[in-house]
């Protein structure tokens, strides 16, 4: 992986640069410089890529991010945003000559408010501390990420995190109402607000899922919702992957959207049922984990529906939950894939490609195809009902040459979602990992134009440079603009 | 005397917008015009008339996704969706009455609503917002040409999309002012199988916002909750609202048959508590939430009452409204729970909107001049005029993709 060449200057200046963030924040122990201390941040949870950084700072307020941006700025170092480090396409990364500024200490939930529904939290709150907090009221929140234990609600505004519900309840973008940034000016800024649809351009929407390359998020607000009145979780069984996709897309069509709809492989369901004894199958091919939620009536109406639509798809099993503790033990297992497939395996590289549903049977033959191709065993985990693959491709970075062999397939896997209407990442970012592959979804016109959004908030591009775009333009490159004079009167266009 | 050019195709747009940017002529952009009496006003010498681009390439039904052109009739659109029994969540809000545009005539046709590309632009929504977001939640992808004269494209059809920054969230409520799409993937979504509404009667705001938020904190997901005064209740197209006497708070249940019949019921019940209710059913209901979505309260011929549109908190709605309940002729109607209040006022003078936008400052939120004269819109912020640090994005974000200054120039901010 091949990052922006370090700054010799800038490194060879770290005492210096150290000193004068230590003269900006209150604590002096949170500027880190000893490499000792820096090594846990050398990665995020993209543990292919390493790179010890420059300085770790660790700031305490809002005063002190912008002072340190605005330093930053001004000196012309460039600077990583970390929540949790949870990313697993490398969006944390550090640079040699780059500051990570750590947002592990915004943890404080600043206001709920059940009434208008909305809950503001700092930027450090952990996804699942949002829902704990107003738990006791019946309420939650509803993006809900595999990680959500160790997840920050700023990494998932950087990500645009879906989760298992998200095909009933959305995206984070869909369930987020203000935001307060800071740009690398040191500018403080206000977005939205307890109202919804703020106007003027959505900067808001453009914020999320940007990576931390457009303005550090400080502070969320989001949108509450009240915990359903019942939920239950179906384990749907098929001799083929083929059967299991046509069954999701015959729900679809039913006029039924379910809370979730997930799916995993034979390799997938046999790591699980393994580690977890979620009571999976194992007799069959592909299982799909259906979830309903509602009143009683609803729930139970829509699992015989769903019941009989399966057994018309091929369904060889099924099973409903009947208690709350089963149902939570049937997604015990789909939650803990990641863990139970790194039992099997050494490693593992997580893809995250989303393709038109319709498409799922010949891409999952296609990447059957591949793993014979590249003799790399391959487990099935994903969001069937969005459309959102999880390949994961099994390797041992002990072996010299594996790691470059699964990027390989990691990178046909997403050429292959591209090619059928999809795009490289549905919910990990494009980080580093996916940034060279950019060229597959998008042309250079695609991608300046892209580029134009960053050079309106960050024109120095200090913040998190290296990460999304496979190539980095000069702003004063991309301003410039060639006019030539154009056609007239266009004799063929309709005049009034 | 305005000059009207009407691309065909995608070649014929992007020369007409590489013209434009070499002779410096600013365009005004438009679809079926349905919205000019809205936003700022753009007097331009050349307008862009999309609606020759139009035409639906694809809609799979199974995969909730549809791609057509801009110009495409919204009407056409939601043709094609019924007969596969979906819909636009989201219930886009057809102005058309409202700003006394009947007049509008293309192909002999009296038009009825905008294009696609006017929905978009605009980021319409309607009462279902509350629950499952605006016209930009459920926008998937497009293909524009930039004040620059070149075609981009961001998104895509499938919804869990983080490949490079989001532009589609950009280019919804942007007025045409960063670019001129020419092609939109949407979702869809099946309809719900029954509709239902509860009404609670004699409620004033304050109280009828504490039964809108009892409805939304309980488990019956309520998927539109809104508020009408008597005066404007007895003149509703739904015939017993003629009849009930006293402010209507109205709370809507949809979904599966027995599921609704299950949630009215307990709905029914939390409400018969704090006064007398009453229950509309499939038709009524439809036709309930489309004049409040259409703002028909305030679309009678004849009425030139200012209009304006407040989003603010649910739990402020109300006090916006008893704030400028003294005001000559003042109505209003709430939707969103409370946090969306319709206000028409008879406050035709520049200056009269500082008392408003005051108000909605103190509570945090925006107000949008929806209708009032032609002297009244040139000479005032038609949208809440945004802070400092955000009104310097958006400067520097037109800048960027129209450096020329030639796609609806002005149309949001003046000098934008």
């Amino acid at each position: 992986m091949r990052m922006p060449a370090p700054d010799k200057d800038i490194i060879a200046n770290k005492a210096k640069i150290a000193n004068d963030l230590r003269a900006i924040v209150a604590n002096p122990e949170a500027v880190i410089t000893n490499h000792d201390e820096l090594r846990p941040y050398e990665s995020d949870a993209l543990t292919a890529y390493q790179q010890i950084p420059l300085i770790v700072v660790l700031p305490e307020s809002v005063a002190e991010i912008s002072a340190i941006l605005e330093y930053c700025n001004q000196n012309n170092v460039k600077i990583v945003p970390r929540g949790a480090g949870t990313s697993l396409s490398g969006g944390a990364l550090p640079l040699a000559d780059g500051i990570i500024l750590g947002l592990a200490k915004f943890t404080k939930i600043l206001d709920i408010d059940y009434d208008n529904r909305t809950l503001t939290a700092q930027t450090g709150v952990t996804n699942l501390g949002i829902s704990d907090a107003v738990a006791a009221e019946g309420f939650y929140y509803a993006p809900d990420p595999s990680s959500q234990i160790a997840c920050t609600i700023g990494g998932n505004i950087a990500e645009n995190s879906g989760g298992v519900h998200s095909l009933k309840y959305g995206l984070t973008g869909n369930n987020i109402l203000g935001l307060q940034i800071i740009l690398m000016d040191g500018e403080i800024i206000n977005i939205g607000g307890k109202h919804m649809d703020s106007e003027g351009y959505d900067f808001m929407g453009l914020l999320t899922g940007s990576e931390g390359l457009l303005g550090v998020i400080t502070e969320i607000t989001v949108k509450l919702l009240k915990k359903p009145a019942s939920s239950r979780a179906l384990l749907l069984g098929f001799l083929s992957n083929e059967d299991a996709s046509n069954c999701v897309g015959a729900i679809i069509s039913h006029g039924i959207i379910p809370a979730g709809m997930e799916m995993m492989d034979k390799l997938a369901i046999h790591a699980v049922e393994d580690f977890i004894h979620a009571g999976y199958p194992l007799d069959c091919e592909a299982l799909l984990i259906i979830e309903l939620d509602g009143p009683v009536v609803e729930v139970d109406h829509l699992a015989d529906v769903i019941i009989k639509i399966a057994k018309d798809n091929g369904a060889t099993s099924n099973k409903i939950s009947n208690s709350e503790e089963e149902r939570v033990k049937f997604w015990a297992g789909r939650k803990a894939a990641f863990p139970a497939i790194g039992r099997i395996s050494p490693d593992y590289l997580c893809m995250d490609g989303t393709i038109p549903r319709g498409k799922m049977p010949f891409v999952l033959s296609e990447i059957q195809k591949l793993s014979q191709k590249y003799d790399l065993r391959v487990a099935n985990v994903f969001h069937a009902g969005d459309g959102n693959l999880h390949p994961l491709i099994l390797y041992d970075a002990n072996i010299i040459g594996q790691l470059q062999k699964v990027e390989e397939f990691g990178a046909d896997i997403l050429r292959l979602c591209v090619d059928v209407g999809g795009v490289l990442t549905g919910e990990h970012g494009v980080g580093v990992e996916k940034r060279d592959l950019m060229n597959v979804m998008f042309n250079e016109i695609d991608l300046k134009q892209q580029q134009r959004v960053k050079c309106v908030f960050d024109e120095n591009l200090l913040l998190n440079p290296g990460k999304v775009f496979p190539q980095l333009y000069r702003c004063a490159e991309l301003g410039h603009m060639h006019v030539k004079r154009g056609k007239i009167p266009f004799p063929d266009i309709p005049r009034f | 005397m305005n000059e009207i050019l009407k691309p065909q195709n995608n070649q014929q747009l992007i020369d007409i917008i590489k013209w434009a940017i070499s002779e410096k002529n600013p365009l005004t952009v438009q679809g079926l015009a349905t919205k000019s009496r809205l936003g700022r006003m753009c007097d331009n010498e050349y307008i862009l008339d999309m609606s020759g681009i139009c035409g639906i390439h694809m809609y799979e039904p199974d995969e909730l996704v549809l791609t057509a052109s801009s110009g495409t009739p919204i009407d056409e659109i939601k043709k094609i969706l019924a007969d596969k029994n979906q819909e636009l969540e989201f219930e886009p809000a057809n102005y058309t009455q409202l700003l006394g545009n009947n007049d509008i005539i293309d192909d002999g046709n009296i038009v009825k609503t905008g294009t696609l590309g006017g929905m978009i632009a605009t980021n319409a929504s309607g009462p279902r917002r509350i629950k499952i977001g605006a016209a930009r939640d459920h926008f998937l992808g497009f293909k524009a040409i930039s004040g620059r004269g070149e075609e981009f494209k961001s998104g895509g059809r499938v919804v869990k999309n983080v490949t490079g920054y989001d532009l589609s969230k950009i280019m919804a409520g942007s007025w045409g002012t960063l670019g001129v799409m020419s092609e939109i993937t949407i979702k869809t979504m099946p309809k719900p199988e029954t509709t239902r509404t509860i009404l609670l009667l004699g409620a004033e705001p304050e109280q009828a916002t504490k039964a809108m938020t009892q409805a939304f904190n309980s488990s019956n997901e309520i998927s539109a909750a809104a508020w009408m005064s008597e005066e404007i209740a007895v003149k509703s197209n739904v015939e017993i609202l003629r009849f009930t006497k006293g402010h209507i708070t109205a709370m809507r249940i949809e979904g599966e048959k027995k599921s609704v019949a299950y949630r009215c019921k307990k709905l029914r019940d939390m409400m018969t508590r704090m006064g007398k209710v009453e229950e509309l059913h499939q038709d009524n209901s439809n036709i309930f939430w489309r004049d409040i979505r259409n703002v028909q309260p305030f679309s009678a011929r004849g009425d030139n009452r200012v209009v304006w549109r407040v989003s603010c908190a649910p739990q402020n709605g109300w006090k916006v409204i008893n704030q400028l309940k003294h005001l000559k002729s003042m109505q209003s109607y709430m939707d969103w729970g409370g946090g969306l209040v319709w206000i028409a006022i008879d406050a035709p003078k520049v200056g009269a909107e500082r008392l408003v936008r005051d108000i909605v400052n103190s509570y945090g939120g925006h107000a949008t001049l929806m209708r009032s004269s032609e002297k009244l819109r040139q000479n005032i912020d038609i949208f809440h005029p945004p802070q400092s640090g955000l009104m310097k994005l958006t400067k520097k974000l037109k800048n960027n993709f129209d450096p020329h200054a030639i796609l609806n120039p002005g149309r949001m901010y003046k000098g934008v």
